[in-house]
């Protein structure tokens, strides 16, 4: 027991969990007898030296605690509004409205909706037209059949789309930059594509590799 | 294939199961030149790209002030739901008429552009024919249409590239997924394919690539 003490003191003073245990517990024999306390559960944040391979998953851990969550077995047929923002794995046929919230379709994700929300990362399959008041990603698994509108647009290698892209100016950007424009408004909008090309992709549009 | 390979860039880098490799390619295109410039102006055109998503032609195309369409019809025509018995037993065919209905479905001269890149060469021969024919269809009197077609000297074994383009005079080339080059057009053979357009004009690009630009 002493030594259990003082692996639970480690804890307490490092804040961490050691990722190899003592010699000291080493030698200790495993005992029914002689029950060990439940390990420590080990939040998602903690940092540890050991990486597992790198799957690839939707960015919710973060999100989990302060989003709503449908997960991939729930099948929704409706209107699907919200103020907060929505992890979405299963299925929805309606429209899907968050205005100035995020929605996240995870991969088991399947859409056959309008889908109206700030920021939208699509994982999975989307049928209807897609509107990102700020973005719209696409990762490389998304099958998107539909439109999208947005100002900004970011789509991962792999990702399958068909439909058409608006990318719409911001209206706060076009505030600010408001002198800007009409100073350059004499000069042609597109005098030449190079001067025109890269400051759109610097703003508009980057691409994930 | 060393060869080929050395034509296409040299890329050491193994293409993943799928076929695809992450290595991009510059290759600069005078055909893609002249494309640039007949979309110039105005603001607010229509441009379709057939070929494989790419988020750097979809910026490019809306950073021009245009509307950009996308639809992977090499893909969409190699899906499995298309295909079907052949006329002899034991072939299978595709089913145009499925694919008429279910892809490339825009109204009459929707667009002011198309992107065709080489997808001629990589599709399904019973595709070939009535693809042209819709696109003719759905670009605006005056459009313009860009295609790549292979030259003999590419082999039959010519890897299927995603074009990326990089600015108006250079594209990127991406090894894609794995389609098998179908055929090789000969010059008379696109002229008769594109018999209904106004101009054709035929640029000769690097690496066993004819770049064809039309206008309808």
């Amino acid at each position: 027991m002493g030594t259990t003490k003082t692996v639970a003191a480690e804890f307490e003073v490092n804040g961490s969990i050691p990722m190899w245990k003592s010699r000291r517990e080493d030698e200790k024999p495993f005992s029914s007898a002689n029950p060990q306390p439940p390990a420590p559960v080990v939040p998602a944040s903690t940092p540890t030296s050991y990486q597992p391979r790198t799957v690839e998953t939707p960015r919710m851990d973060t999100y989990r605690a302060d989003v709503a969550h449908i997960g991939k077995s729930v099948i929704i047929k409706g209107e699907l509004s919200g103020s907060e923002d929505l992890y979405l794995d299963g299925e929805v046929e309606g429209n899907i409205d968050l205005r100035n919230h995020n929605l996240v379709i995870g991969p088991n994700g399947r859409v056959h909706a309008n889908v109206h929300a700030k920021d939208v990362v699509i994982h999975g399959k989307v049928n209807g037209k897609v509107m990102g008041s700020d973005k719209v990603e696409l990762k490389k698994s998304a099958v998107v059949n539909g439109d999208i509108d947005t100002q900004r647009i970011v789509i991962e290698d792999g990702a399958f789309f068909k439909g058409a892209i608006d990318i719409r100016k911001g209206e706060a950007k076009v505030e600010a930059a408001r002198p800007t424009v009409q100073a350059a408004a004499a000069a042609p909008a597109f005098s030449t594509p190079a001067a025109s090309v890269p400051a759109a992709g610097a703003s508009s549009l980057a691409e994930k590799k | 294939m060393g060869f080929f390979r050395n034509m296409f860039g040299g890329s050491t880098q193994a293409p993943s199961a799928s076929g695809e490799n992450a290595v991009r390619i510059p290759r600069r295109s005078t055909g893609f030149n002249q494309f640039t410039k007949a979309i110039l102006r105005p603001d607010g055109q229509r441009v379709l790209d057939l070929g494989s998503t790419s988020s750097s032609n979809i910026n490019f195309i809306t950073g021009l002030g245009h509307k950009a369409y996308n639809e992977d019809v090499l893909m969409a025509g190699n899906a499995s739901r298309l295909v079907i018995p052949g006329p002899e037993e034991g072939s299978k065919t595709v089913d145009v008429a499925r694919f008429l209905a279910e892809d490339l479905q825009y109204d009459a001269e929707s667009f002011d552009a198309v992107l065709l890149w080489d997808v001629c060469d990589y599709l399904p021969e019973p595709l070939v024919k009535p693809i042209i024919e819709r696109i003719y269809q759905i670009t605006k009197p005056s459009g313009a249409l860009l295609a790549f077609f292979h030259t003999r000297d590419a082999g039959a074994e010519a890897p299927y590239y995603r074009y990326h383009i990089k600015n108006e005079e250079t594209l990127e080339l991406q090894q894609g997924p794995h389609f098998q080059l179908q055929r090789v057009f000969q010059n008379r053979h696109i002229e008769n394919l594109f018999h209904d357009y106004n101009s054709i004009k035929f640029f000769l690009g690097k690496e066993s690539i004819r770049e064809v630009l039309l206008v309808r």
